[in-house]
């Protein structure tokens, strides 16, 4: 198993050095970064496999270094690590780009894996994040707009409920009769219509979220 | 209070070097109407006095001494000055007026100035609309923000000031070129001094509107502000103190901490709802009233919501009795709930990875699965299955059908 490089973002000294000792062998820690300027010359310089992106931080927080760093054409990957619950947050670094979201109560081990599956292209989703997707996928009333992009298939919608039911990829897997990697398929899927969708409803459906 | 003073402080902007390129100002210290004669001296090298007999000499001519007066009045900046501002001094002006009137009298008498009179109604109402002109410019809102009772009596003058120049400025303009008697006059008359003081009035009331609207999201902001810092009072300080009291038992901090982080997170991220009449607020309860009875954490994921029926009441019941089973038994160190509310039926999943049993083993007088979930169920017309062996942990699965309304 070769190492996966990672940097990473969070402007809280003491969680930057607890994530650094947290993680396993075969992660290593090129640096770290506590804001958006310092993060965006960071992987410049270092160029990282995986960016582990706090959302909130002083300068935009964790969209801005996305939308700057993906808007530069990097291909580098993001994995999002916040304490937020909040919708808005959540879809929004999703969209942002970042290939995963998982809270900072994660466990090292949890963490480890999810930075390797990032690392190998695929998505992370918390059992929070997929309870997000598939309130945010249900909640439409209009037509979609692109079938393809605009809605789960059946399929994708179980996996989805089996990870918001905490189960893990092997587990789905095995309830589902299908290969992991079939799995880590649809949840690629999956993120690639949450970022890719153009309906509206799924950011107004987090604003609103929030809002209530 | 802070930005505000920062505004006042940013905005006058003095040139880097002023010794270089001397900008022309309109001088605070010294000014008759506006500091616009003085500052042009000051430009000029000239003695003050000179500039303000050669405005006054031109307006009585044909007004456009008035005009240009004016016009740099509005494009020359003011001269940054800090403290209160100096009165005028009336009695000057008062003789430049003077002067002023009697130059015109001489010009009017000798018939020499019989052309110029006909500027004076453009002169008048160009002094008229850079009255309304300064009315709204921000910088001046900013600073009568502070409104102290002088600036309040000077506004007032100014206004009125605009007011009678832009009624005089109309009928001079009606005078000179149609026939004021010939018009209908009153309804005209009426109509332009109706129009002048709107035209005076909607600066000012604008820029009240726009203040107000500024103080109420201010104060919003503040007591939003002050509810925060209630809220952190009451709860995360006092749990801190709770903490440190009791650090010695690491089971109760873990239990302090958690209870207060999940009570922090609802209260920056769920949205308000009433637990009574909410599914997903009666699984978020259940689930924080288990977790803080027992010390295990129960995370919760919903998707979707709906009204809490009775049916559906006896089915958070038995959810409850599942998370309890789990927390007490199974020795998981985390426990998932995954309730999903769909317009026809509400399924609740109760998830954990510990020891698991064998189903046939447990006898038929336990009351925990038997009764208090699959029975319960039943007997509210939704089914419950449990799902376990022995090391594969236990999934307890609770379907309740919606009758269509």
């Amino acid at each position: 198993m070769s190492t996966v490089k990672v940097l990473i973002v969070d402007d809280h000294r003491l969680f930057r050095s607890g994530v650094r000792a947290e993680l396993g062998e075969s992660i290593e820690v090129l640096g770290e970064a506590e804001d958006v300027d310092s993060a965006v010359k960071a992987i410049a310089e270092l160029q990282p496999d995986v960016v582990l992106l706090d959302v909130h931080m002083p300068g935009g927080g964790g969209q801005e270094v996305l939308r700057r760093v993906l808007g530069s054409g990097s291909t580098v990957r993001f994995l999002a690590l916040s304490v937020s619950d909040a919708a808005e947050d959540v879809i929004g670094v999703i969209r942002g780009g970042a290939r995963g979201y998982v809270t900072k109560t994660i466990s090292g081990r949890e963490l480890t894996d999810a930075i390797r599956r990032v690392a190998d292209g695929d998505a992370v989703f918390s059992p929070r994040l997929a309870g997000f997707v598939l309130d945010a996928f249900a909640s439409s009333e209009a037509p979609p707009i692109d079938p393809e992009l605009d809605s789960l298939t059946q399929r994708e919608r179980e996996v989805l409920r089996l990870i918001a039911r905490g189960y893990a990829y092997k587990e789905i897997a095995k309830e589902l009769f299908i290969s992991v990697k079939t799995v880590e398929t649809h949840v690629s899927s999956v993120l690639r219509k949450l970022q890719l969708s153009n309906r509206h409803e799924l950011s107004r459906w987090a604003t609103a979220r929030r809002l209530v | 209070m802070a930005d505000r003073q920062t505004i006042r402080d940013a905005a006058p902007v003095t040139p880097e070097n002023p010794a270089a390129f001397p900008r022309l100002m309109r001088l605070v210290q010294g000014r008759l109407v506006a500091g616009v004669a003085q500052g042009a001296a000051a430009q000029l090298r000239l003695d003050p006095v000179v500039l303000r007999l050669a405005f006054v000499l031109l307006t009585v001519l044909d007004g456009i001494g008035a005009v240009a007066y004016a016009a740099l009045w509005m494009f020359t900046p003011r001269e940054p000055y800090e403290g209160k501002e100096p009165s005028r001094d009336w009695s000057q002006f008062a003789a430049y007026v003077a002067i002023g009137l009697a130059l015109m009298s001489l010009g009017w008498l000798t018939g020499a100035s019989s052309g110029g009179i006909g500027a004076w109604p453009i002169a008048v109402g160009g002094i008229g609309s850079l009255i309304l002109w300064q009315q709204a410019d921000p910088d001046r809102r900013r600073r009568w923000m502070d409104t102290t009772v002088g600036q309040v009596r000077q506004n007032r003058v100014r206004t009125f000031a605009g007011l009678v120049l832009v009624v005089v400025g109309a009928i001079g303009f009606l005078a000179a070129n149609a026939d004021l008697s010939q018009a209908s006059s009153g309804i005209v008359f009426t109509l332009v001094v109706v129009g002048g003081v709107g035209l005076i009035a909607a600066p000012w009331l604008a820029g009240l509107w726009k203040e107000l609207q500024r103080e109420r999201r201010e104060r919003i902001r503040q007591e939003e502000r002050a509810e925060v810092a209630a809220h952190v009072h009451d709860s995360v300080l006092h749990t801190l103190t709770l903490i440190q009291r009791n650090a010695q038992d690491s089971r109760e901090v873990m239990r302090l901490a958690r209870s207060q982080e999940r009570e922090l997170r609802n209260w920056l991220y769920q949205p308000q709802q009433d637990a009574d009449a909410s599914v997903a607020a009666a699984v978020r309860r259940v689930a924080a009233e288990e977790e803080d009875t027992h010390g295990v954490p129960i995370e919760v994921v919903c998707v979707g919501d709906g009204p809490l029926t009775p049916e559906l009441s006896a089915m958070m019941q038995a959810a409850r009795q599942a998370m309890v089973n789990a927390a007490k038994y199974s020795g998981s160190e985390v426990i998932s709930v995954y309730a999903e509310a769909e317009p026809d039926e509400v399924t609740i999943f109760v998830r954990d990875r510990g020891v698991g049993f064998d189903m046939g083993e447990v006898a038929d007088d336990r009351m925990g699965i038997r009764q208090s979930i699959i029975g319960r169920m039943e007997r509210h017309g939704g089914s419950a299955r449990v799902r376990t062996a022995p090391g594969e942990g236990t999934e307890v699965m609770l379907t309740m059908k919606l009758e269509k309304a």
